[in-house]
């Protein structure tokens, strides 16, 4: 009997209004559905709070709450002290999440925290490489030589300065029980993760990489082959580690890193300046050396 | 005491929303010939508005498909097409 495929068993409904072709809406509906009914989601400011939750709609059937950009794992601690007081924690999901604006930057602070003080949370982290919502603005996870609206390219800039914020060595550092980088491109694996990591207690983070149509100008269409070959150009690698140490890489068959950069509008000028390929080139180098990505 | 935010009670209420008015361009047509019913049309897609239970049975829901195309670029067949709006299923 083949798998029955009903959008009802969906904990993220339809009819929100994210872009179309919108790579978070994927990952969050997978993240919501694979968590079950028995979750309680905090949700930072952003995209996925903004497109989620029309008033007076919402798009999600799990229990959800938004306060503000810099503190939703702070509301998701409270949270979880409350579902522990209640004796409940065994049996609820706690999540925060956010985009990467209000997880590298803004919610920072607020997310060492709650690492720091050991709640039973997932903090899933849905990158998309800039503040999208507010109209692509650079953040922490921007790429190196991203064009956007404040790192514009022209005769003194190609685009984003500096490198993408190691975010997942930080969360790292904290020895939480578990960290991994997934991705919208591979869904049995991000599946998978979060399977895996609600499994442990004590603090989890994720980071999935989600293109953005909008942002990223690209077609709609091209989101999953998009996030594919950041995966497969070594630029994204899918690490999972385990109480600080590296237990398991997805190993690729390297492409070279133009195949991902042609696709995407906000690279169109790397592709013509040799230089600011290198550079792209040698960090897509360094992660594949770092973690041993090549097969 | 009230509450200070907005409280919704109504799950999944973005329902009400028929986001397949904005189709602009393409809309998927299901061919349903090839189809081995894997289910990657399922997962991919943004709305959450493919159904389909077993081979040769998906389809969309057309008042929530906003056309992205990502359904018909994954499916391992090619039994997904991207027509016309205005052409006939």
């Amino acid at each position: 009997m083949a798998v029955v495929a009903d959008p009802k068993q969906n904990l993220f409904a339809s009819g929100h209004t994210a872009c179309a072709g919108c790579g978070q809406a994927i990952a969050a509906k997978i993240v919501a559905t694979v968590s079950g009914k028995k979750t309680v989601i905090a949700n930072a400011t952003g995209c996925l709070e903004v497109f989620t939750t029309k008033a007076p709609q919402t798009a999600w059937r799990v229990a959800w709450v938004h306060s503000l950009f810099e503190n939703a794992a702070a509301v998701a601690s409270g949270v979880e002290a409350a579902m522990r007081y209640l004796g409940k924690i065994d049996e609820v999901n706690v999540i925060a999440q956010g985009g990467d604006g209000g997880t590298a930057d803004i919610g920072m602070g607020s997310l060492s925290g709650m690492l720091e003080r050991g709640h039973d949370i997932l903090y899933v982290c849905y990158d998309n490489e800039a503040y999208m919502n507010t109209g692509i603005q650079r953040s922490g996870l921007t790429p190196l030589d991203s064009n956007t609206t404040t790192s514009p390219v022209g005769k003194r800039s190609r685009g984003n300065p500096r490198p993408k914020k190691p975010l997942l060595e930080i969360a790292v550092a904290h020895n939480i029980s578990y960290a991994a980088s997934a991705s919208v491109a591979f869904l049995p694996d991000l599946k998978k993760k979060v399977e895996k990591a609600l499994s442990y207690k004590g603090p989890k983070f994720l980071q999935v990489h989600v293109p953005c149509p909008l942002g990223w100008r690209h077609d709609s269409s091209l989101t999953i082959e998009i996030a594919k070959l950041a995966v497969e150009t070594g630029l994204y690698p899918l690490v999972e580690y385990e109480y600080g140490k590296l237990i398991s890489v997805r190993k690729i068959k390297v492409k070279p890193v133009e195949e991902y950069l042609k696709l995407q509008g906000r690279f169109r000028h790397v592709l013509k300046d040799e230089e600011a390929l290198n550079q792209v080139r040698e960090v897509a180098k360094a992660n594949i050396e770092r973690y041993g990505l090549a097969l | 005491m009230y509450p200070i935010g907005l409280l919704v009670g109504r799950p999944g209420s973005s329902m009400d929303n028929k986001t397949g008015s904005w189709r602009s361009d393409k809309k998927p047509k299901f061919l349903q010939k090839d189809c081995i019913a894997c289910n990657m049309c399922f997962e991919v897609c943004p709305e959450g508005c493919i159904s389909g239970n077993g081979k040769n049975t998906y389809i969309a829901d057309y008042d929530y498909c906003k056309g992205c195309g990502l359904c018909a670029y994954v499916c391992p067949k090619k039994d997904i097409e991207m027509i016309d709006e205005g052409e006939e299923l």
